[in-house]
């Protein structure tokens, strides 16, 4: 039985493969635990579980935090949407079109080894401290990723596909809407999932400089007054906010691919 | 145009194929003349396919038989508009083809059904494009199920049909857009052989009601005697016609036709000549 779950490979019971992350789970906070309520580490840099997690009751029960979700929700989500909006599209042409591929590619992939954060001091000269700046800290963090890998989808549409779509009658434009783009969708939900991630990454380093408000100005006040706590709840909301929006992106591919299911469902 | 096709269907099986039993004076369904092909690697230039003429008779089924790597594939994208020739050029209903058009189906050896669109969404692709409207496109979605034996099936999507179903419904939707000539690109290569002789009756039954003419690629010596009216053989590499071989065995074509002194004679005749290419390409 045992020695069946370490075989390469293997499937095993859903039951066993749940009950193991959650063991994990576990495991995490008992160090946690067995470090804080020891006094192992200093509550100053360590606090317990329990102290976390009422200063997480009195952040919500207050609504200080609240606002503070709510913008930094808005600046991922407004930074990333126009990193979608542009490099969705961009993406499928430079992966159907050569020449496309051809004017971008080298630029995007240059461009995207420079690291977002080094462009705020630049960002912070051109326009300022406000809204505008922050979601141009996650556009950078995420558009040029984004549009190679939604390139790369639409390259690996299969080409005796859109042949054949060409002997049934397709015109070029008609090879874009209905064949490219459907056969592509999959894989472009999957890339905003995973890039829609990487944006929540961003938004500490946005709002880390000259931010009054927000999750990651919330850390950084916090760092400043000793409040660790105050920090790890942070992070544990910046944590839970990706997995939602993870577990939102799934559900839109499960609902949106059946036909990529045998069973249908 | 449905109803005319649903009387043929009811006109029971007396199927007057006429193929090689009237000579044509007409001009052919389809005319190659002197079409090549050279591709041009980083390894320098390949002779995929050197001049080459042949013609294809309305409604006949025509078979190519080579050794792999010959060009088959070369000469039918051409045809197909999916490549173009080095030199030459392809005539079909006189006219010079320029680009791929839906007036040339096609079917590959790989898998092309579109896997969002379910069979019946497959099967009016190219009729949706067309503007053909619902009511009409639903029934001939109807009839080409019904004729390729998949009624009941136009629900599914291709990832829960086998590979010899989804092959079906390929022919099905080339068939739907209602093409001049139907080329298939070693359609059956990719199915197991029991599969593959009943592939090769429905696509019999499918040609006799449809009356099309088929341009078929197969390295296969049974598939081709089998299907064809005439079986044209493939040199090795640079590719070219070496010989026309009509077949004329009776129409419709049975099962057991296989196991009779006249398919084995074809056989012997098209193996010894695809024997000397094989063992050229060797060399
Ligand atoms: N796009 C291509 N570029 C370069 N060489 C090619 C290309 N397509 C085919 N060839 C070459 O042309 C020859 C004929 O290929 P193909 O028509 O696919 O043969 P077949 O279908 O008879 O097996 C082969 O040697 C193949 O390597
Ligand atoms: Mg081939």
């Amino acid at each position: 039985m045992i020695k069946k779950w370490f075989t390469p490979n293997k499937e095993i019971p859903k039951k066993i493969y749940n009950s193991v992350g959650f063991i994990t789970f576990l495991v995490v906070l008992g160090i946690w635990s067995l470090l804080s309520y020891s006094g192992f580490v200093n509550a100053l840099f360590l606090p317990t579980p329990t102290t976390v997690l009422a200063t997480a009751v009195k952040l919500f029960v207050s609504g200080d935090i609240l606002f503070d979700i709510g913008i930094s929700f808005s600046r991922v989500f407004t930074g990333f949407l126009v990193a979608a909006l542009i490099g969705i599209p961009l993406g499928i042409l430079m992966g159907s079109l050569r020449i496309m591929e051809g004017a971008f590619e080298p630029i995007i992939g240059f461009i995207r080894y420079m690291p977002a954060s080094a462009f705020i001091p630049l960002l912070i000269l051109w326009i300022g401290l406000g809204e505008a700046e922050k979601m141009s800290v996650i556009f950078l963090g995420t558009f040029f990723q984004l549009t190679l890998m939604v390139m790369d989808v639409t390259k690996n549409v299969q080409n005796d596909l859109i042949d054949v779509s060409y002997t049934l009658g397709a015109k070029n434009a008609q090879i874009f809407t209905k064949v490219i783009l459907p056969a592509s969708l999959p894989g472009i939900v999957d890339t905003l999932r995973i890039t829609f991630g990487w944006a929540w990454t961003y938004l500490v380093v946005a709002e880390i400089v000259g931010a009054s408000s927000g999750l990651g100005h919330m850390i950084m006040q916090a760092s400043r007054f000793l409040q660790p706590d105050k920090i790890i709840v942070g992070i544990l909301i910046i944590g839970l906010l990706g997995l939602i929006t993870d577990i939102m992106f799934k559900s839109i591919y499960r609902a949106s691919f059946s036909w990529m299911r045998k069973d249908g469902y | 145009m449905v109803s005319q096709k649903l009387d043929i269907l009811t006109e029971s099986s007396d199927l007057k194929k006429q193929g090689n039993a009237i000579p044509k004076i007409t001009t052919p369904k389809l005319e190659i003349k002197d079409v090549g092909k050279i591709f041009k690697t980083k390894s320098g230039e390949t002779v995929a396919l050197e001049k080459t003429s042949f013609t294809v008779e309305d409604g006949e089924f025509v078979t190519i038989l080579g050794p792999s790597g010959c060009g088959k594939s070369t000469i039918l994208r051409i045809v197909a508009g999916l490549e173009e020739s080095t030199s030459g050029q392809v005539l079909l209903d006189g006219q010079e083809i320029n680009g791929p058009g839906p007036d040339r189906g096609m079917v590959f050896q790989s898998y092309t059904l579109f896997p969002w669109l379910n069979v019946k969404d497959n099967i009016t692709f190219g009729l949706k494009l067309k503007g053909v409207p619902q009511k009409e496109r639903d029934d001939l979605a109807r009839y080409y199920l019904q004729l390729i034996g998949l009624t009941g099936f136009e629900k599914h999507y291709p990832i829960q049909l086998s590979g010899g179903m989804k092959q079906r419904v390929a022919i099905a939707r080339a068939l739907a857009n209602d093409p001049k000539i139907l080329i298939m690109d070693e359609p059956f290569g990719a199915l197991d052989a029991q599969t593959r002789t009943i592939m090769q009756e429905v696509l019999l039954k499918a040609w006799e009601e449809s009356k099309k003419t088929i341009l078929f690629i197969t390295h296969d010596v049974d598939e081709s005697i089998f299907l064809a009216d005439s079986v044209y053989v493939m040199t090795a590499r640079p590719g070219r016609l070496k010989k026309k071989i009509p077949i004329t065995l009776e129409r419709p074509r049975e099962y057991s036709m296989k196991s009779t002194v006249e398919f084995g004679n074809y056989k012997e005749e098209l193996l010894s000549l695809i024997r000397e290419e094989s063992l050229k390409s060797i060399h």
